[in-house]
């Protein structure tokens, strides 16, 4: 893979010197990874800046306005936190599920039927209104894993035992949770024909930092809530399970060579079916800490495409459950400050150029390009 | 429900799917997965109501769909054939891409345009065969003709030409066919973009024949999804897919038309008195999309028949053994 | 001799890769209607100059001559336009289309219609125009290994090379078929046609060549030297820079109890076809049984269905007289059965996975590395460290991703992870494959020490050299079957029965 700088003249007298070469790298340097992600996101909003521009809007009064709509000032960070937690659990779900090479792209769904699965508990009173915040908050909890989980058994079994390819199913299954959500939303439990339930009873509400405002008067207003101490628990623990367990040296195992997993003796099928109820777990808590901590009642269009961003995020934490964290703080300011830019677009647009540039930048980590005097190699 | 009312509607609006069920599998015969259809549909679709909308030409409208579909498939080549990045995640992104490029430049077009802004056929003579012409060849939209020729076409370029030989054996064999000197880079190339074009081509068909107008997200609604779904069954096979896109397109017609009359087969209908049950009208093409991939991959492990040997495998030149 | 045509002339070629000098000032000239035998070692860099000349790499410096003429090669596409082609060790052949679309792709015509009838009709006049049989309408992954290289040669003959490469191009045959295949080789040659002959088996070269050049670590050590005017002594000399020992110290000891037993066993390919046989073995410890055969007989299967990766149809596996038929691959390792597997990177290791990682694979679930459900990271690492050390893994640390390894590291990896585990049953698949004769005689070492540890080791290689220095005993296989156990180390007789010849072993000792 060579490419000459210039043409070579054919008389050979007058020769650019020097080639572009371009190799193979076997071994990356430390902390090159982390500059060529920043690299790809500053050239991503550069490019998006350009995009903005060409349709007519101001790019840098938007960039600005981001800045400041998510990171301005405390009340609005708190804010930003709150649309970082569910990325941070739907992150890790799409990391665990990546890292075995199963592409999940069905934490969008596993996130509803989490909200729903949380929801159901108590809308059919199953937990007394009178219990205790711990104890309805943990069934609420208890009951969105389980929901998430049984959305990435479908996928993960059909994928185990029939080859069915998991990311059109993952897929799909996103429109059938949704829809099966509006079901109950419109047809079940609407409150008074509006697209949304009742709201439940305050033991059901994960603690804010507000909550605390009587002691800290500085907490006023803080919107942040404890999704987000669930997420960083999460994260940790899934950090924990993939490079410290048995199982996630299975998982990495799998991932990085099924053949020789199987040669292992490492149960693939087994292993298939579990990443994936794990995954839709995670998934299936965000959609909990979405109901419990934000909106207190089972609604339609509770998430702007968390399950989506949740691929980024993961790519772009390189599937590093720590690295999820702050990622995810940063597309929860894009995400929060999104929502007030115009055309609505503009964030997955943003998104989409981000994950491209990623994936582009990558090969600056596999190949190095190489000035060479060609004099020299004579 | 009138069944000819069904397959009739099933071939109009199973022709979007079928448009981009085949380009699919030109990209896929080819080795490149293209998970970016509804992406590339969507900006297909929006630019082609926003072209003729103001041109008042829906060939305008259309060619512009095709290059603008056409440029995404492009940059998904760039990033999958050149810099070897992985097809899942470029194909992903470029679903990001296309959807968010087509809000916001979408933003205000105007969102309903009752009629076709296409012509609409009826062939003479053979409109007039009982049963097959009331459903195929009766007030149709070109595209719908358009997409008839397609099927064999396509089916006989992959089979019976040279170009059809060279796609297939990049698609199985890269290492192979460089060394028989294809240039497997440029079929590659060409392939996805023509898959794009098509996608593009499918989007347009939406916007300006089958429910012509733009509506954001939900102009394409996660077709273009079921379109990748549709080539795993179709065994990537022109015909197949055919017959796929149209029963999905009768599925959807079904099920708009199931919730109108009272009774349904003399029993009282449920969808008729509870609006509600509609939503899991609504699952139903995802979930016969699951079902059609569990139909397809089982008929391909019988049959040992599958998936392009080198399909999503990038294609590095002069990598060396040991 | 003097004034016969030059056909090629390859003059101070350098060819590098990232961290290898592939080949350093080569030379090398064919002549017209000559066999011309390129020797070396695995990695010597005979592969590399020969695609240069098929245009696959282009040089880093040197040139090439046509006749008279200087070329340089954009493609295998330029480099066959003028009549030379290559015929690669992993044949580019498409699997699901047939000879007749295999040997057109490429071509210029037909330009867009393909009427395959008319071309399978001269394809066939082609084929027997030199003696070699072929079915046109065959799909390729039908065909044999033999068969499949006669269509890489029409392929060629097609295109009107005057100057065909072959790399190792025995490798995958059998004694019988390599007959034939010199056969045609000759026949190309009395045509006129040039044939370079790339190999490291000295005994083919001897038998097949006009001429022979040498290549040691990118460099030429014999430059085009008449294979009359030399001996194999001289030729290994050139080829490894210092005198070989062709056989390996193995002394006899009494071999113990069965270890691995098999009883009728049958399996299916990744095809679903039947690919084992009714295979009967006994494998002793302190035993190396040898399978002798060429690839592609069922060797890999039984390998399977005996470490747990396969399920076998019909018959009986036993371990140690303990029925394991049809166990899970977990339970095989835990039975005592070790596999080194014929594909280093696809099945043995994991390839972005460090050292460690690929070291643990079959020890990360017991004490002392399991610590109930986690993982000892710092146990794991010691234990890596000692093995690196113990079976000299030539590696930075033991954080390395494996893929960075050379190939003899890559299998010492693999024999230290396998051989630690003090196997009762070693399942060893073509372990030499590949490496470089040092290499080689490590690996063997440690076989032959782990024999005499007591280990029951079946040996599964396409080296009868190797095969006849390693094994205590010695079946060979045909299309699935044991076709029998042979008492005399004689290539002939393995040869024959290795391609099903009629000759039964004991006929064969007395012609």
């Amino acid at each position: 893979m060579t490419m000459p700088a210039a043409a070579p003249r054919p008389n050979g007298r007058l020769r650019w010197p020097f080639a572009l070469r371009i190799e193979a790298r076997l071994d990356a340097p430390r902390g090159l990874a982390t500059a060529v992600s920043l690299g790809a996101i500053g050239v991503a909003l550069l490019l998006g800046a350009l995009i903005l521009r060409v349709v007519g809007g101001d790019p840098w009064r938007a960039y600005g306005h981001i800045a400041r709509a998510a990171f301005g000032d405390v009340g609005v960070f708190s804010d930003t936190l709150v649309k970082a937690t569910p990325l941070i659990l739907v992150g890790l779900a799409c990391s665990v599920a990546f890292r075995m090479k199963l592409w999940n792209i069905g934490a969008e769904g596993q996130f509803y039927m989490g909200a729903l699965g949380s929801s159901i508990v108590i809308l059919t009173g199953l937990v007394p209104e009178a219990a205790s915040r711990p104890v309805t908050l943990g069934v609420m909890l208890l009951a969105g894993m389980l929901f998430g989980a049984f959305w990435g058994l479908i996928p993960g079994w059909l994928r185990a035992r029939l080859q069915v390819n998991e990311i059109i199913t993952t897929l799909m299954l996103n429109y059938i949770a949704i829809a099966f959500v509006n079901f109950f939303v419109f047809g079940v439990w609407s409150e008074g024909g509006f697209q949304m339930t009742a709201t439940f009873q305050r033991a059901a509400w994960f603690p804010r930092l507000s909550d605390l405002a009587d002691q800290w008067p500085g907490l006023r207003g803080l919107t942040t809530h404890f999704g987000l101490v669930l997420g960083v628990i999460a994260s940790a623990v899934v950090w924990f399970l993939l490079y410290r367990s048995r199982w996630g040296y299975e998982i990495r195992l799998v991932g990085d060579n099924p053949k020789a997993a199987e040669y292992a003796g490492v149960n693939i099928t087994r292993n298939t079916i579990l990443v994936m109820m794990v995954s839709g777990a995670l998934a299936g808590v965000a959609g909990m800490s979405e109901i419990s901590g934000v909106v207190h009642r089972l609604q339609t269009s509770i998430s702007p495409g968390y399950g989506f961003t949740g691929i980024i995020i993961a790519w772009l934490a390189k599937l590093n459950p720590i690295m999820v964290v702050p990622v995810s703080v940063l597309f929860g300011g894009l995400i929060l400050a999104g929502r007030e830019i115009q055309p609505a677009g503009v964030p997955r647009l943003i998104q989409g150029i981000i994950l491209f540039m990623l994936i582009a930048s990558e090969v600056l980590l596999r190949y190095r390009v190489r000035l060479v005097r060609v004099a020299a190699e004579r | 429900m009138d069944p000819i009312v069904i397959l009739h509607a099933g071939v109009a609006s199973g022709t979007v799917l079928l448009f981009a069920t085949i380009g699919e599998i030109l990209a896929e015969r080819s080795g490149v997965l293209n998970l970016g259809v509804e992406g590339m549909m969507l900006i297909g679709a929006m630019s082609a109501f926003s072209v003729t909308a103001s041109t008042g030409n829906g060939g305008w409208g259309l060619l512009v769909a095709m290059l603008a579909a056409g440029m995404l498939a492009l940059l998904h080549g760039l990033v999958t054939i050149h810099l070897q990045a992985d097809q899942v995640v470029s194909g992903l992104a470029l679903t990001f891409l296309g959807v968010g490029l087509s809000l916001v430049l979408g933003e205000g077009l105007n969102k309903a345009g009752a009629i076709s802004l296409l012509p609409v056929v009826t062939i003479p003579l053979i409109s007039a065969i009982p049963v097959l012409g009331p459903i195929f060849f009766t007030h149709h939209s070109v595209m719908v003709y358009v997409g008839y020729l397609l099927v064999p076409a396509v089916w006989f370029y992959i089979h019976r030409t040279r170009q059809g030989l060279d796609l297939r054996a990049v698609g199985e064999n890269p290492t192979a066919a460089d060394a028989m000197g294809l240039n497997v880079q440029w079929l590659r190339y060409v392939h996805v973009w023509v898959g794009g074009l098509l996608a593009g081509l499918a989007g347009g068909t939406i916007s300006l024949a089958i429910s012509p107008g733009w509506f954001s997200e939900l102009t394409t609604s996660g077709q273009g999804w079921i379109a990748i779904g549709l080539v795993i069954f179709a065994q990537w096979d022109p015909f197949r897919a055919a017959l796929g896109s149209y029963a999905f397109g009768a599925l959807r017609r079904t099920i708009l038309d199931i919730q109108g009359p009272q009774t349904l087969f003399t029993l009282r209908n449920p969808f008729f008195y509870n609006p509600y049950l509609g939503f899991f009208l609504q699952m139903l093409p995802y979930a016969f999309t699951i079902g059609v991939l569990i139909l397809g991959s089982r008929a391909a492990q019988r049959r040992h028949l599958g998936a392009p040997a080198a399909l999503g495998l990038p294609y590095v030149r002069g990598e060396r053994g040991h | 001799m003097m004034d016969v045509p030059l056909a090629v002339e390859m003059r101070g070629i350098v060819k590098r890769f990232p961290g290898v000098l592939a080949n350093d000032q080569a030379d090398f000239d064919l002549q017209r209607g000559e066999i011309h035998a390129l020797l070396g070692e695995n990695g010597a860099g005979k592969t590399t100059l020969m695609s240069m000349l098929a245009g696959l790499y282009k040089p880093d410096a040197g040139t090439i001559r046509l006749g008279d003429e200087t070329v340089s090669f954009r493609s295998p596409r330029d480099a066959i336009a003028r009549g030379l082609g290559m015929i690669h060790q992993h044949f580019t052949l498409i699997g699901p289309h047939t000879v007749t679309e295999n040997i057109l792709l490429g071509m210029d015509k037909p330009r867009f219609l393909l009427n395959l009838a008319e071309y399978d009709h001269s394809m066939m006049d082609l084929g027997e125009r030199f003696g070699l049989q072929i079915t046109p309408t065959a799909k390729i992954w039908q065909l044999s290994v033999g068969e499949q290289q006669r269509v890489e040669i029409l392929k060629m003959l097609y295109r009107g090379v005057r100057v065909l490469i072959m790399d190792e191009p025995t490798a995958v045959l059998a004694p019988q078929e390599v007959e034939e295949l010199f056969k045609t080789l000759r026949a190309m040659a009395g045509e006129g046609k040039s044939i370079v002959f790339i190999s490291h088996k000295l005994q083919e070269v001897m038998a097949i060549a006009d001429r022979i050049t040498v290549l040691r670590q990118g460099r030429v050590t014999a430059p085009g030297i008449p294979s009359a005017s030399t001996t194999k002594e001289d030729l290994a000399r050139m080829m490894v820079g210092r005198p070989v020992l062709f056989a390996v110290d193995r002394k006899p000891i009494q071999a113990g109890d069965v270890v691995l037993e098999l009883e009728g066993v049958c399996a299916a390919n990744d095809r679903g076809l039947p690919a084992l046989r009714e295979v009967s073995l006994k494998v002793r410890s302190g035993e190396i049984v040898g399978v002798a055969g060429v690839a592609g007989n069922g060797q890999r299967e039984m390998a399977d269905v005996i470490t747990g990766l396969r399920r076998c149809t019909a018959g009986r596996i036993r371990v140690h007289g303990q029925d394991v038929t049809n166990h899970p691959a977990l339970q095989m390792i835990r039975n005592g059965v070790s596999h080194i597997p014929e594909d280093r990177t696809h099945v043995g290791t994991a390839p972005n996975l460090s050292i460690t990682d690929n070291l643990i694979m079959k020890t990360f679930r017991e004490p002392p590395l399991a610590k109930g459900l986690t993982l000892d990271h710092h146990a794991a690492r010691k234990k890596a460290v000692q093995l690196k050390a113990e079976y000299a893994i030539q590696a930075p640390n033991v954080e390395v991703p494996t893929r960075q390894l050379s190939g003899g590291n890559l299998q010492r990896v693999i024999l230290a992870r396998e051989l630690s585990l003090k196997p009762r049953l070693l399942i060893a698949m073509q372990p030499t494959r590949g490496l470089d004769v040092g290499a080689i005689e490590g690996v063997q070492r440690l076989l032959l020490d782990q024999r005499n540890a007591g280990s029951a080791i079946l040996l599964v290689s396409e080296e009868l050299e190797e095969i006849f220095a390693l094994s205590d005993r010695i079946v060979a296989m045909y299309e699935g079957k044991i076709v029998g156990e042979v008492q005399t180390r004689d290539p002939e007789t393995i040869g024959m029965m290795m391609t099903g010849g009629k000759r039964s072993p004991s006929e064969a000792g007395a012609a």
